[in-house]
């Protein structure tokens, strides 16, 4: 999915009526967004925790400085691994560890979902197949399907 | 919370400082553990610094430890930290890592580190440049300045890595590293062993892959499209209004050309080309097309300028070559002499001198530094050994020995270096030694010269560089080799040698010998000056009112930078020294190199008999300048650049504008009433001019280039939004809409031609004729956008400027010029290495194939647009998306680019 595609959608789960527009940068197309009060807006990640501020559903990223962190960091590690070059063995080890921390948990926080379920979620989403091929990774499974549905 | 550290992980600093920051608000214990332990339960692989929050949770990544530091002291979070956040984690991280890594573990240098990292450096110059605050997020300093110091801290500690143009990131840098919590960070990490303490921990990490595109590559960098305020609007309409009012008159031709009191003197050299070699593509690029860029800028700016060059003419190798050809030294010199000047010609290099160093007064200012270094006690003497050919009658160079490798016993090895086990050799040390010429034995004779005490010299040098370095343009290259020449601490040199073709030492006991080429070369610009004009002090001998530019590739960097200067400032004569030194990386051909032995590559004088117009030429050698980092000549790349920026873009651009104006509004410019939109056109414009200036002065020549192609993108594009073929036909309105599109695009061409002036000199002045751009128009550039093209100004006859390249010519060159090149490289690469030399052919497809390839890319994206724009159903757009995407692949690997494959089905 492309970025442009991902962050329309997430308008519409967010409720946000009014469609932005988004224009790509570089050869990774990394999203740009232009508010109409300020400087243009670039990255997904920023972008997303922009538009949750508009919608104001701020909750979603979190409601204590520990949540606020852990979800800046699913964040970062959705851009950076999720999204990285990764060869099937680091996407093995990806699928393998978040299992392991989704164990104990219903969301990526504990308890409470956030935009770090979302984009994580979305960022999977190209895995399915992977996942569905080799079967084990139960709770990611449980993630995308239930909770995230 | 407990902090779990290890020795030299990187990611410690940043977060030591805000940590540092946040002291107080909860108590923290830190743990040192080893590099490979895995602190995480759910990690697979070990990840330091981690931080064990007191719920049991975990944060693993460097930033949001950081960030939870903030968030404790009550800082919230922002847009634009969480943006300079993700930046660092996507874009800075990946390059600074592989950086960090050459560096420390691999022990490379120089710009093999920097290259990697300094398109992130120069994206942080630039935004605090913008945006003119002293911090990355406003005027107080925050999270996001304390994750990107404390990333970048072990590399730019090291003042050689913290390039010095970019004064902004300097003094942020600066101001951060004498924060206390900062420098508390930095000590307790690097421990004051520098970046070398992050070794223990780095050493255990596997290689980074270098950052995507980043290696050789002649795509452009980004464009962002800048924000305008306001005034920045108005302004630009004001200045568009005045028009050619605000032109200044012209500056008379002068002859010869002095400098003036008052004015801005340019003083622009190219390094001296040898003269026994005909210059390839990279030799043009490197020195006389990038100088003659400056010199024609320049004098768009109006600024008293310059340009001179020659050939170099004297030393050994002519010598040989004489004797080869059957010539004498001097009617080599006579023969290659004007084989260089009719190549330069060609190219339209635009010297105001060009001249040779094979002169009287190149004997008589070579003397008089000598004699005056002499006389001040610069000059040693000491006792060389050295082969000499009794046969012959000479001393022999270094390459003109052959013999057995001492080392391991290879039969060819040359006199300075064996081919085989290629280490270097000393030609006294070889066994059987012959002279390349009559095959004879030579013998091991002592000799005398004389040295320039480097080491007396060193200090003033210093002081020079001191002075001269911070705020000039000199290139970064040229500074790093300046600077670890200094570092290694400067020997003396010996500037003599035995021989007959030089300029003739004035010393007894020294009269069969000749100053070496190095020491007298450089001061063949001052001899070439004193034969353009007797007033040649006037240039050479007045440091506070010349501006010197001297343009070279890389490897004549301690010559101009090093070795003149000590010997100008040795002779206490009030020379004027390199303000500006411009060196160039290198250009390779066809990711080869350029050789003239084995015939491979575009030579200068080949260049006039492609077909290929010489400004086509220059457009593309400035195009991928190796500005920065090395680049590659490529004929595939050359098509593509042709028919995409010239045909496609600047010509069609500039073409259409004046079409419009003799079609639709018979010849004549018509009346413009400019809309908020157009005024908006009219200060991007201006923006991107303002950045052509900027660059230009900096001697960022292929970076300004880009500029020129961003403004006639804009133009294409407000062409294309606005349709003045269609409301030509419609309402009074809509013609006047029409009239208003056309006039302003008319005029952005007018403003492109002069902007091209130094680039592609002809080219330029077809547009200017087609134009009937009124004279003082085409040679001032200012920094304003004018109307330059009135209501009612005349046009001439409009025509295509650029002709496409077709994909059976290119191959056909490139066959041509590749010639032999396939078996030569075996041949070579055999002697050479076990690696087998890949054919160019093979990891590319034809041209014409790829022509193609991209030829259906942009239908079937225009299927895709289409669809979408009717909001044809998903399923259907999805299908053609698809085979767009297939078909980008094929194009990808029909180029050799590695396809862009999607995630988790990685070719091996």
């Amino acid at each position: 999915m492309a970025a442009a595609a991902e962050l329309s959608l997430l308008e519409k789960s967010l409720g946000l009526s009014k469609g932005n527009k988004y224009s790509a940068q570089g050869e990774r197309q990394i999203p740009v967004l232009q508010t109409n009060n300020g400087p243009s807006l670039t990255g997904l990640t920023t972008i997303a925790a922009h538009l949750v501020k508009q919608a104001n559903k701020e909750y979603l990223l979190g409601s204590t400085a520990e949540e606020k962190a852990i979800v800046q960091q699913w964040l970062e590690y959705r851009v950076t691994r999720v999204d990285g070059h990764s060869s099937k063995n680091d996407i093995h080890t990806l699928l393998k560890d978040l299992n392991s921390y989704l164990e104990d948990k219903v969301y990526l926080t504990g308890y409470n979902f956030t935009l770090a379920d979302i984009l994580l979620y979305y960022g999977l989403h190209r895995f399915i197949v992977s996942i569905i091929v080799t079967g084990i990774f139960s709770v990611v499974f449980r993630m995308i399907f239930l909770n995230l549905s | 919370m407990r902090l779990f550290v290890s020795e030299g992980a990187p990611g410690s600093l940043p977060v030591l400082a805000a940590a540092g920051r946040a002291r107080g608000r909860a108590e923290l214990l830190i743990s040192t553990v080893g590099p490979e332990d895995c602190v995480v339960p759910f990690l697979t692989r070990p990840k330091v610094p981690v931080l064990q929050l007191d719920s049991g949770n975990y944060l693993f990544s460097t930033s949001a430890i950081c960030r939870y530091f903030f968030l404790l002291s009550g800082w919230e979070q922002d847009d634009l930290t969480n943006q300079w956040l993700e930046w660092e984690a996507t874009e800075l991280q990946p390059a600074l890592s592989a950086a960090l890594y050459y560096l420390v573990v691999q022990g490379k240098k120089g710009d093999d580190v920097l290259g990697s990292v300094r398109r992130a450096l120069t994206h942080i110059d630039h935004s605090l440049r913008r945006q003119n605050c002293p911090f990355l997020a406003g005027e107080t300093e925050s999270l996001a300045d304390i994750v990107l110091w404390g990333a970048l801290y072990p590399l730019l500690q090291d003042p050689a890595y913290l390039p010095e143009e970019l004064s902004a990131l300097h003094s942020w840098f600066q101001t951060l590293s004498t924060q206390e919590p900062c420098q508390r960070a930095a000590e307790t990490v690097l421990k004051q062993q520098g970046v070398l303490a992050l070794r223990p921990y780095l050493q255990k990490q596997p290689q980074p892959s270098p950052p995507e595109g980043r290696a050789v590559t002649n795509e452009p960098e980004e464009e962002e499209l800048a924000t305008l305020s306001e005034e920045e609007i108005a302004m630009a309409v004001t200045a568009w209004e005045k028009g050619l009012e605000s032109l200044p008159p012209l500056r008379p031709q002068q002859n010869p050309v002095l400098p003036v009191a008052g004015e801005r003197n340019v003083l622009i050299t190219s390094a001296l080309p040898y003269v026994n070699n005909v210059p390839h593509l990279g030799n043009i690029i490197g020195c006389v097309l990038s100088a003659d860029v400056f010199a024609r800028y320049s004098r768009l700016r109006q600024w008293n300028t310059l340009y001179l060059c020659g050939t170099d003419e004297y030393g050994t190798a002519t010598e040989t070559k004489a004797m080869e050809e059957g010539l004498t030294p001097q009617e080599i010199c006579d023969k290659y002499h004007i084989i260089h000047a009719d190549i330069y010609r060609w190219f339209n290099i635009s010297f105001d001198v060009f001249g040779r160093t094979t002169t009287p007064q190149q004997t008589k200012i070579t003397q008089d530094i000598f004699q005056r270094l002499l006389a001040r006690g610069f000059v040693l003497q000491d006792t060389v050994e050295q082969l000499r050919c009794e046969r012959c009658a000479r001393f022999l160079a270094d390459r003109f020995v052959e013999g057995v490798c001492p080392f391991c016993g290879f039969e060819e090895a040359r006199g300075d270096q064996c081919d085989k086990c290629g280490k270097l050799i000393n030609a006294v040390e070889l066994k059987k030694p012959q002279c390349k010429v009559c095959r004879s034995c030579p013998v091991v004779k002592s000799s005398q010269h004389l040295f320039l005490d480097l080491p007396k010299l060193e200090k003033r040098l210093e002081e020079w560089l001191g002075k001269t370095l911070p705020g000039s343009d000199w290139t970064p290259n040229a500074r790093f080799i300046i600077r670890s020449w200094l570092r290694d601490g400067l020997k003396p040199r010996c500037i003599t040698r035995d021989l007959k073709w030089g300029t003739p030492v004035p010393l007894e006991g020294f009269e069969d010998k000749v100053f070496y080429v190095w020491f007298d070369a450089t001061i063949g610009y001052l001899s070439i000056t004193a034969n353009y004009t007797d007033q040649w002090e006037r240039w050479w001998k007045n440091p506070e009112q010349v501006d010197l530019y001297q343009f070279m590739a890389k490897d004549n960097v301690p010559f101009h930078g090093l070795v003149f200067p000590c010997s100008a400032l040795g002779a206490e004569d009030n020379y004027t020294l390199v303000s500006h030194l411009i060196a160039t990386e290198y250009l390779n051909y066809e990711d080869g190199k350029f050789s003239k032995s084995r015939g491979v590559g575009v030579f200068g004088d080949m260049a006039q008999d492609t077909g290929i117009p010489a400004d086509i030429w220059r457009f593309y050698l400035l195009y991928i300048r190796p500005e920065g980092q090395d680049s590659a000549f490529s004929w595939t790349d050359m098509l593509l650049k042709n028919n995409s920026e010239l045909l496609n873009n600047l010509g069609n651009f500039i073409n259409r504008a004046g079409m419009f104006v003799s079609k639709f509004f018979g010849g004549y410019v018509p009346e413009m009433v400019l809309t908020p939109d157009d005024q908006r056109l009219l200060a991007h414009v201006t923006l991107e001019l303002r950045r052509y200036h900027q660059l230009l002065e900096k001697v960022r020549i292929r970076d300004a280039l880009r500029s020129m192609l961003t403004i006639s993108r804009h133009g294409n594009q407000y062409i294309q939004v606005n349709e003045p073929w269609k409301r030509i036909k419609g309402s009074e309105a809509d013609r006047q809409r029409a009239g208003t599109v056309t006039g302003l695009a008319v005029n952005i061409a007018a403003l492109l031609s002069v902007m091209l002036q130094p680039y592609m000199p002809t080219v330029s002045a077809t547009i200017q004729a087609q134009l009937q751009l009124p004279p003082p128009a085409c040679s001032i550039l200012l920094t304003n956008f004018l109307c330059t093209l009135p209501a009612g100004h005349q046009i001439g006859t409009v025509s295509p400027l650029f002709q496409k390249l077709e994909n059976d010519q290119i191959e056909s060159l490139r066959q041509r010029f590749g010639g032999g090149q396939l078996e030569e490289t075996l041949d070579l690469k055999a002697k050479m290495s076990p690696k087998p030399a890949v054919a160019e052919t093979g990891t590319t497809a034809a041209p014409q194939q790829i022509q193609a390839l991209m030829d259906e890319v942009t239908k079937q994206g225009n299927i895709v647009r289409e669809l979408k724009a009717q909001k044809a159903d998903k399923n259907q757009v999805a299908a053609e998306v698809a085979k767009l995407l297939d078909l980008k692949k094929q194009l990808a690997v029909a180029e050799g680019k590695p396809p862009e494959v999607p995630k988790g089905k990685k070719k091996k």
